[in-house]
């Protein structure tokens, strides 16, 4: 851990760090999807022969947790920007966070059907 | 260090009275930053300012654009089911998408790019390998921008 570093371990910083792990994560999958879309320059074949292992249920699996991760860093940007630029942000920098979380998971609740539907489809039948 | 050419402006007083008075004066304290004509000019320049500014700025263009785009791709009409090389060519025929995509793939880039480079400058303590990891980043960064713009710029419906 670098030295002369302040963590103060509460929501303040727990924020941060889900801040940053999602940050990078989002970062490195958008690496990979501009290279697997610069596909459609090769051939159709080859296009839809990549896509389609992103329609298996496993991969729905990731795009359920890249939903979770690209929402909470929106939302909570959104609260960093509040914090930063409205002068009673930092004050109310907690319960926007609780707001963040509380707006995070109706909108997981409601990922569920739409992107883990066709997954389930295929796992259980239809 | 009190000085006369400058008066106690910014100090507000004490919240439940103010412990001070004319026979026990506040110090007062110089703002830190506080121009003056003696102040040197800065050499730096305002880089790290407007890239702090640019993340604002390109996060909330990146919402709208982001979650808009997740909404047309994994949720909307069959959500990930229906796309394939129609699809895209579908969505790549109408102007307003390209621009679309194409200012996500730039915004998204360089924000995620200046992301990683304040994360490499937190955790990389040494300077050689803080120069080492910047350089695979931009390296891959210029890389990326360009293949994706090019993609974008260069769809041929067509190709087979």
């Amino acid at each position: 851990m670098p030295a002369g570093t302040l963590y103060r371990g509460r929501e303040g910083m727990w924020s941060w760090v889900a801040h940053r792990v999602t940050g990078v994560l989002i970062f490195f999958f958008l690496f990979v999807h501009v290279l697997d879309t610069a596909l459609v320059r090769v051939s159709p074949e080859d296009y839809d022969k990549v896509v389609a292992t992103y329609k298996t249920p496993v991969v729905a699996l990731l795009e359920y947790g890249l939903v979770a991760a690209i929402l909470f860093h929106a939302l909570n940007g959104l609260r960093v920007i509040a914090v930063d630029f409205w002068s009673k942000g930092p004050r109310y920098q907690k319960q926007m966070l609780w707001s963040v979380v509380g707006l995070w998971l109706l909108l997981m609740l409601g990922a569920i059907y739409p992107v883990l539907g066709h997954a389930a489809r295929e796992l259980f039948g239809s | 260090m009190a000085t006369t050419e400058t008066t106690a402006a910014g100090i507000g007083p004490v919240e439940g009275g103010s412990v001070y008075c004319v026979d026990n004066p506040a110090p007062f304290i110089e703002p830190p930053r506080l121009r003056t004509k003696k102040t040197p000019r800065s050499t730096r320049g305002n880089f790290e300012m407007g890239a702090w500014l640019f993340m604002r700025l390109s996060g909330v263009v990146l919402v709208v654009l982001v979650l808009g785009h997740l909404l047309i791709q994994l949720v909307l009409d069959g959500g990930v089911s229906k796309i394939g090389f129609a699809f895209v060519a579908g969505r790549w025929a109408s102007p307003f998408w390209q621009v679309w995509d194409l200012l996500m793939l730039w915004l998204a880039m360089l924000h995620g790019a200046n992301g990683l480079r304040t994360v490499i400058n937190d955790y990389a303590e040494r300077a050689n390998t803080r120069l080492w990891l910047k350089g695979l980043l931009y390296t891959a960064t210029v890389f990326t921008i360009l293949l994706g713009t090019l993609v974008i710029f260069t769809f041929d419906p067509n190709i087979r």
